[in-house]
């Protein structure tokens, strides 16, 4: 059953120095206040997955959190690259980095695999390309049936998940809609999980049949931090911060610049810090009636 | 109205759409060619990007593949997993839109590494999506800049796959589709010769010599036998370009 903690509970009882940690979200629903809370707390020798390392990354990466990164594709969307990243890949600071690269497609079905319970995933893929002479976890078989040969990764198995949602309800559910990327997959695939939620709720109420629903039993840690996505959006509450994206370009260039960036945003702050960009939008339909307090 | 090389880029590119498509769309100037062919011509033009978003209208270019516009404006929002298996994989695209940052003269394309890729001189994003779209669409219309560096001889990295070394090297891998079809570039449109497979020149933007095109290409290019000449944009394609342009930078905060 998931149980409800502070984020600084979450981290420190849920992810340990040398895991595997895969924080997902594609585009939408970033866990950035968890990345943050990991930085504080100085988790070190970590195995970064990630499809779109994102400036989550960039940030753990340049805080010295990582020796691996995996991943499929490592930018910031529409600016340009992950400067913190590319200095730790092609200049070893703060700390060298080693990478596994994928195809988008590889690492969404890596993480289905995980959530089945598959040792590997099976799709057509990585044809006449070149990372498969780069990266000898992608391999191939052949359709017993029909001959054709198959592209093969191993299934992604993380120690820990973590993930932002939209809401938890009292009994410890977990709630997102939207652009659901990966979220489900990777939380069912790890063996941990850590769950940031924008609200806590007494009951769901009103909400699509499809909606995306992890079962309390599916999920590990929850913390309620209201605006946790940011610079990510959370559907419904508050939009992609496209101005902070852009003008991470420039933070995170220079070293000395970055490094004073983190210690008055992130070292000197606390989840608390995020709920200035939790503003609701008025009318919304899901809106519970009631909503509770996490400490409660 | 006077147009600059870059609005010929992306209305070329645009006009190559047809409104029964279902598109692929890699994000940046892929992203405004295939909204700008949905705003004029293709009006029922299905555009999907690869957070899962399905036929999204959206009124401002996204930064990312998944800002909250496309999810807001669109039929449906599937997870990714299915987006890549239920409808890449499973053939449903009748295009992909590509950009990368080198290209060679049978359309492979490498967005990872310049140098070595264990030593890269630039480390680039990756393949994201594009290793797979470019075997699973129908085919793949690619727009990019053109220039001696990235128009090369030959690719430090292929990322995704066009016509490999020319020919039949699709069929000889067992790929269906048929892979890059036209290039666009900011000089002129590039389309594969029927046998080699080569890219070649088929159309060339006004003002535009051979000359140019030839010193920004780092393979000796080929023409075709018959060489069209671009229209040039009209006045309803730049307006609804620029107008796009100045809604997407409003809503990104910058300075318009």
């Amino acid at each position: 059953m998931s149980r409800f903690l502070t984020l600084a509970e979450a981290v420190e009882s849920t992810i340990r120095d040398g895991d595997t940690v895969a924080m997902e979200g594609f585009t939408h629903l970033i866990p950035f206040a968890a990345g943050h809370e990991v930085i504080r707390q100085r988790r070190r020798h970590l195995t970064l997955i990630r499809m779109t390392p994102d400036l989550i990354y960039d940030q753990l990466i340049g805080m010295g959190c990582a020796d691996k990164l995996v991943f499929s594709w490592v930018g910031n969307p529409g600016v340009g690259s992950l400067h913190r990243f590319r200095d730790a890949y092609e200049n070893g600071w703060p700390a060298p980095i080693t990478i596994e690269e994928h195809s988008h497609a590889a690492m969404a079905n890596a993480y289905e695999a995980g959530a089945a319970g598959l040792p590997c995933a099976i799709f057509r893929g990585y044809l006449g390309v070149d990372l498969p002479k780069v990266n000898s976890n992608i391999r191939h078989v052949t359709c017993p049936f029909t001959g054709e040969q198959l592209a093969a990764v191993p299934a992604i198995r993380p120690d820990v998940a973590v993930i932002h949602a939209l809401k938890a309800d009292r009994a410890g559910n977990v709630l997102l809609e939207g652009i659901v990327g990966v979220q489900k997959e990777v939380v069912l695939a790890a063996k941990r999980s850590i769950v940031t939620v924008e609200e806590i709720v007494e009951e769901f109420g009103e909400r699509s049949v499809n909606a995306v629903i992890l079962p309390s039993w599916t999920v590990g840690a929850i913390a309620c931090v209201p605006g946790g996505a940011h610079p990510s959006y959370a559907h419904g509450y508050y939009t992609r911060d496209n101005a902070y994206y852009k003008a991470w370009d420039a933070i995170a260039r220079d070293r000395d610049g970055f490094l004073a960036w983190m210690k008055t945003n992130v070292l000197e702050q606390g989840p608390e810090a995020f709920a200035v960009h939790a503003s609701h939008i008025a009318g919304k339909s899901t809106q519970p009636a009631h909503k509770i307090d996490a400490a409660e | 109205m006077a147009h600059n090389a870059t609005e010929m880029m992306t209305i070329a590119a645009a006009r190559a759409l047809r409104n029964a498509d279902i598109c692929f769309v890699g994000i940046g100037m892929p992203s405004a060619a295939c909204n700008l062919a949905r705003l004029t011509h293709a009006p029922d033009i299905t555009l999907i990007y690869e957070s899962g978003t399905i036929a999204t209208k959206p009124d401002v270019l996204p930064l990312s593949i998944g800002d909250g516009e496309l999810c807001d404006t669109a039929l449906t929002t599937v997870p990714v997993v299915e987006m890549f298996r239920y409808w890449l994989q499973g053939g449903r695209f009748t295009v992909g839109f590509l950009g990368g940052a080198q290209v060679d003269r049978f359309a492979n394309l490498n967005t990872t590494v310049v140098g070595p890729y264990n030593k890269p001189k630039t480390r680039l994003p990756g393949g994201g999506g594009a290793p797979e779209i470019s075997s699973a669409c129908g085919e793949i219309f690619i727009i990019m800049r053109q220039a001696p560096r990235s128009f090369v001889d030959k690719l430090d990295f292929v990322t995704s796959f066009g016509h490999g070394e020319g020919g039949d090297h699709r069929a000889r891998l067992g790929i269906k589709t048929k892979g890059p079809t036209k290039l666009v570039t900011d000089l002129a449109v590039y389309e594969p010769d029927p046998v080699t497979k080569e890219m070649s020149v088929t159309s060339i933007h006004p003002g535009v010599t051979r000359e140019q095109i030839a010193a920004n290409t780092g393979w000796p290019v080929r023409f075709a036998a018959n060489v069209a000449a671009t229209p040039a944009p009209t006045d309803q394609e730049l307006s609804v370009l620029r107008e796009l342009h100045a809604r997407t930078a409003r809503a990104h905060g910058d300075a318009a």
